[in-house]
């Protein structure tokens, strides 16, 4: 069986790298926005590598939520990493240490288990680490220019800017939905509990993560009850 | 002090995420709902996280509605994240520069 090292792996995770760039500048300037300082989101990033996970921790520090609704909230929308890591057992090289195996886990994200998941072969720790290093000094250097030299930028580009994480977002929604009609569910009826939490003045004591928490895990709910996710998904 | 303290449950609770399965995962989850709720999950979570935050994400409500509308055409044509992601903010700028001329 064919294997990768340290060079390939640097390699495909270039265009990452370029894409974490650009939207990790957009995050910073919308979490600017949001009132908090600008090397708390550069750590935030170089610790987090994450998209969603950071967009929601952000909205519950920004509205000085709870410590446990935060833990809890990351917990949840960062479920779907454990699913990855679990698939990507399955592929490990038998070299793999278990301190390798620790290390190589702070790097999956959405795209890299992509990319890593469909490689052929077995997977060696050189290619991981390669595969993490640009992703990581792409979103994590992205926050910084966005944080620091995001107000060098005239203020309607800055504006526009905000938009780009929930057009990242939307990119990975819509594709989805498309092709299974339980995706396209799962997301209306989240959407709808969403807004039925936030608007309705009952709920009004539900702060922004508990929102995401109880709208996305009643919508996901909904979802499998009624169109269970397809064998082959179901990994 | 506590901006700290939240950085650090966020880290926490996300690498221990990632590296719990990896490091010791060895069987494998059984029942379909599960599983299909881990599935949907993840679309859940953005759906309910772009709408409505995505309205007033890009300063005025109207040049937020013409950069989402951008995301979802392009969405739809399987278009790259990056490319989405930028141009969406391309039509929120571009309408925020036309608007005022109404």
């Amino acid at each position: 069986m064919q294997s990768y090292g340290y060079k390939e792996g640097l390699l495909d995770g270039l265009p990452i790298g370029l894409g974490y760039l650009s939207v990790s500048f957009g995050f910073a300037i919308w979490a600017i926005n949001q009132g908090l300082p600008g090397f708390i989101l550069v750590l935030m990033s170089g610790s987090n590598l994450t998209s969603a996970g950071q967009v929601a921790g952000v909205t519950v520090m920004a509205a000085g939520g709870l410590f446990m609704e935060l833990a809890l909230t990351e917990a949840i929308i960062n479920l779907r990493y454990a699913l990855m890591s679990v698939t990507l057992t399955q592929k490990l090289s038998p070299t793999f240490s278990l301190w390798q195996r620790m290390l190589a886990a702070f790097f999956v994200t959405d795209e890299i288990f992509a990319v890593s998941s469909t490689r052929k072969g077995l997977l060696t720790f050189p290619y991981m680490m390669g595969l993490g290093c640009l992703p990581w000094i792409g979103w994590t250097l992205g926050t910084a220019l966005g944080a620091f030299a995001g107000s060098l930028l005239p203020a309607a580009v800055c504006a526009a800017l905000g938009i780009a994480i929930y057009g990242m977002f939307t990119s990975l929604i819509v594709p989805a939905a498309m092709e299974e009609k339980g995706v396209l569910l799962a997301v209306a009826a989240a959407i709808g509990l969403g807004l039925i939490l936030r608007y309705v003045p009952v709920f009004s004591f539900l702060s922004e993560g508990f929102v995401i928490i109880i709208s996305a895990v009643g919508g996901a709910c909904v979802a499998a009850w009624l169109i269970p996710a397809p064998k082959e998904a179901q990994a | 002090m506590r901006l700290y303290l939240y950085l650090l449950i966020m880290a926490g609770v996300t690498y221990l995420i990632r590296m719990l399965p990896l490091a010791f995962f060895r069987k494998k989850i059984e029942s379909p709902f599960v599983l299909s709720v881990l599935h949907y999950l993840p679309y859940a979570v953005l759906g309910t996280m772009t709408v409505p935050a995505v309205f007033t994400s890009a300063g005025s409500v109207l040049s937020s509605v013409v950069g989402f509308a951008v995301a979802l055409v392009l969405g739809l044509r399987k278009r790259s994240l990056i490319e989405v992601a930028l141009f969406a903010a391309a039509g929120a700028y571009v309408t925020s520069l036309i608007l005022p001329l109404f």
